[in-house]
């Protein structure tokens, strides 16, 4: 049980090197905060690998580093939000049963994409952000499902190990 | 890949919920907007007509918004990120062009609550 310390340490920099090579990938979707989320792949591992608790601190650490390290203030606190909001829904699923990692994932994708936009109103005070909601619900479905999909061929892969 | 049913559930559910949002804004919204209305920190700091071609200057020159040819444009921003200037231009009642960072709102209004503000930079 010793591990526990190593293997975190190795998933948030993971997390952290996938956050990474996301800014280095110059996608742009065209439409203001669509992002692929890779660093999201790590954390549906995490969520089928790790003890829940572990995964909610990971998503957090995960979030002020990179914040610090790539972004600032406020892609914190969206991230955050997104990231929280996002990981409850996924643990929800995931306990509730019946859903595939690719469900989960995709789950995910869209209540992360929805955590920020909540935040983008309370933000700017003003309920026309409404107008991205079915973008971004589209966007974070085809993330999720990309992410999903990933998620799952890497988890038959490592079927035997458990964090 | 072992999908689930619920997983189509979920997905379906998803996209229809994204078509109806689509829906709803594109024929509640639609024409007769003319103007724009900008708005800093949730208070409006003026509204201003598609009409006529101008410059504003926002918040004291953090934003500057193009309106040209009926549409709003944020044309510069003094942001890292530059998002709200990669925004398509607004034009269509109830667009919006937001700048998160210095909480700049543009949005477009219908005429029935247009009130021109005289002081148009």
């Amino acid at each position: 049980m010793k591990n526990r310390v190593a293997y975190f340490g190795v998933f948030t920099a993971l997390a952290l090197i996938f956050s990474y090579v996301e800014t280095l990938i110059p996608i742009n979707f065209g439409i203001p905060g669509v992002k692929l989320g890779l660093a999201n792949l790590v954390i549906v591992i995490a969520l089928y690998k790790m003890k829940l608790t572990e995964v909610y601190l990971l998503s957090v650490v995960r979030v002020l580093l990179s914040g610090f390290i790539f972004g600032n203030y406020f892609s914190i606190i969206y991230s955050l939000a997104g990231g929280l909001l996002s990981l409850t829904v996924m643990a929800l699923l995931k306990k509730s049963k019946g859903f595939s990692v690719m469900g989960i994932s995709v789950a995910g994708g869209v209540f992360h994409n929805v955590g920020q936009l909540i935040v983008a109103m309370l933000v700017v005070e003003t309920f026309s952000v409404g107008y991205y909601f079915p973008v971004l619900l589209v966007a974070g479905l085809i993330t999720g499902l990309v992410i999903g999909i990933v998620s799952a061929e890497m988890l038959k892969r490592i079927k035997n190990i458990q964090f | 890949m072992n999908w689930k049913k619920k997983d189509a559930v979920l997905i379906l559910t998803v996209l229809l919920i994204a078509g109806a949002a689509f829906g709803v804004h594109e024929f509640a919204g639609g024409d007769g907007a003319d103007t724009v209305t900008v708005k800093v920190d949730g208070k409006v700091t003026g509204t201003y007509p598609l009409a006529k071609n101008q410059k504003i200057r926002i918040n004291g020159g953090t934003n500057i918004l193009t309106i040209k040819n009926g549409k709003a444009k944020m044309t510069d921003a003094d942001c890292p990120d530059q998002l709200c200037v990669h925004q398509k231009a607004a034009s269509k009642n109830h667009e919006s062009i937001i700048c998160l960072p210095n909480k700049v709102v543009v949005e477009v209004d219908g005429s029935e609550e247009s009130e021109f503000d005289a002081v148009a930079n």
